[in-house]
């Protein structure tokens, strides 16, 4: 493939990704030999919590919206989730998140908009249509994945709502419900969870209002039925389940930052530069590799996403603006 | 504890069997999880799950190594005093394995980086310490040692182990404060702390105070 270019790493050919028939077949074998630990049960559990339904899409011709890099195998992706309204451990969404209720579901837009309007989940799945994204998922905590998600641009539900002048700033609310989400009785974060973005990064065309992953709906642990992903910050910038959408003048609280303000800043690029002030973050671990020696990678500017986000933040200072 | 049930189990602690059978019983943490790298089911992130497993495992028989004297006095089974020191060695054991997996499948063996890390990150700074503390008390373990030392010098020493319970539950707090994650962290700390307060209210209070109760014990 003669137009790749050579940024340090391997780039497989389209080819090399792997069949979703042959992610399926993994989650089957995996759950035979987890007869051993806890692996087996825990998988059963995480199928239950997807919702399996198929969410056709057309592959995305925005510029950097696939990676040709290896995907994560779906049973990877379905069972080492970071949500903690299911629970503080890797395994704890998937064996609870089956208890959230995807339909009905609603999502108000609004703030400083000319057209607030709560939109049903169903009118959203119909706004725009579906295309397919490869983007790498970077986590603060120094792992990553490669996902295929399903969705459109943010920008495509943002300009029906008409923003006015004084929209400066989106935040993004999640889903706070005790009788569905029993990691709410945990003081670990104020909760609703909520997170935020410049209105020139929400109107970016790789911000991805999210539907669905692997060709099919959102499982629950994956933050169903809608979520964000912005794939060149810190996952947890990635709000999961949302109902509010809201349109603020002033730059908006999100939750880490809240929790931890000298760690977590509120823009949370991905910055091998820039240290966490308790661990490097210049390398990764890139996972689903199932290799145990498979080395750590170098974590990429951007999240490898400089070409297409550099330029929202010229002459920004990005150790002080973190 | 009554008198019948006392004697049974002091034979059970007393039986020569009992120290292998601890000493198999020990390894089957590392050999599930030696299992489990080979056979790819230690989940999406195998080098995560290994390391910290492993340091769950430390913490686990540190606090059983610590548990050994208080227990003794409470039961008056004395017996169980001659299973203190290979839990304490497996305790150096699964700590010599946390650190180094963490050497290799973490920082991949580049000891520049290492040493960096200890200086930046303050949970491996305690943790580094702890185990650095561990050392001279696994090697003056044998009765060579002990003889060596003489009884005072030696128990002095091994006091240190104190310290490596503090260091361990610092090193877990500080491990989970990035992500709030502190439920296990408490659990483990109350143990630390019940097994050391012990110490503290028998430094205080005389050892004598402890030996009335366990006398009173005895009269079930």
């Amino acid at each position: 493939m003669l137009l790749l270019k050579d940024r340090g790493f391997v780039h497989p050919v389209a080819s090399e990704i792997t069949p979703r028939a042959v992610f399926a077949a993994r989650r089957r074998w995996l759950v035979a030999i987890g007869a051993l630990g806890a692996l087996g049960p825990r998988l059963a559990r995480a199928g239950a919590a997807s919702n399996g339904a198929p969410l056709p899409s057309a592959r995305s011709a925005v510029a950097g919206a696939i990676t040709m890099e290896k995907v994560t195998p779906l049973a990877d992706a379905i069972s080492y989730n970071n949500y903690y309204e299911f629970g503080t451990d890797k395994s704890d969404p998937a064996q609870h998140a089956h208890a959230l209720k995807t339909r009905p579901w609603s999502v108000s837009i609004e703030g400083e908009v000319k057209k607030p309007i709560a939109l049903s989940i169903d009118d959203l799945l119909k706004l725009a249509p579906m295309e397919e994204r490869i983007y790498r998922l970077r986590c603060v905590e120094g792992w990553s994945m490669v996902i295929p998600w399903v969705g459109y641009s943010l920008s495509e539900l943002i300009r029906r709502v008409e923003p006015t002048g004084n929209a400066k700033y989106v935040q993004f609310v999640t889903l706070a419900d005790r009788a569905q989400m029993p990691g709410l009785t945990s003081s670990v974060l104020d909760w609703p969870y909520v997170e935020g973005l410049r209105i020139d990064e929400a109107m970016h065309p790789l911000t991805l209002l999210t539907f669905g992953m692997y060709g099919q709906l959102l499982p629950n642990q994956n933050g169903a039925p809608l979520r964000l992903v912005v794939p060149w910050k810190y996952g947890f910038k990635s709000g999961k389940s949302l109902v509010k959408i809201r349109f603020v003048e002033k730059q908006p609280a999100t939750s880490w930052s809240l929790a931890a303000p000298d760690e977590y800043g509120f823009y949370s690029n991905v910055n091998p530069n820039v240290d966490h002030p308790r661990w490097s973050q210049a390398s990764e671990r890139r996972l689903g590799e199932g290799d145990l020696f498979a080395k750590k990678r170098p974590t990429l500017m951007f999240n490898g996403y400089e070409p297409q986000v550099g330029s929202l933040y010229a002459g920004m200072d990005l150790k002080k603006f973190f | 504890m009554s008198t019948v049930s006392r004697t049974l189990a002091q034979s059970i602690v007393q039986h020569r069997a009992t120290k292998p059978v601890l000493f198999v019983a020990a390894l089957i943490p590392v050999t599930l999880l030696t299992i489990g790298v080979v056979q790819h089911t230690l989940g999406p992130n195998p080098a995560e799950t290994l390391i910290r497993s492993l340091g769950d495992w430390t913490l686990r028989f540190l606090c059983l190594t610590l548990a050994v004297t208080p227990l003794r006095q409470w039961t008056g089974l004395t017996a169980l005093a001659r299973l203190r020191r290979m839990l304490g060695l497996f305790t150096v054991f699964y700590a010599a394995l946390h650190f180094s997996t963490y050497a290799v499948f973490d920082m991949g063996l580049v000891w520049p980086d290492i040493v960096r890390d200890i200086a930046k990150r303050p949970f491996i700074l305690v943790g580094s310490a702890a185990f650095l503390l561990l050392l001279p008390l696994a090697a003056t373990s044998f009765n060579r040692a002990i003889r060596w030392l003489g009884p005072a010098r030696w128990q002095r020493l091994h006091r240190a182990v104190y310290a490596v319970g503090l260091l361990a539950i610092l090193h877990f707090f500080w491990m989970r404060a990035g992500k709030r994650n502190f439920g296990e962290v408490a659990v483990y700390g109350a143990i630390v702390a019940l097994l050391l307060g012990w110490r503290v209210v028998r430094a205080t209070r005389g050892a004598r105070y402890f030996m009335k109760l366990g006398s009173h014990s005895a009269k079930g």
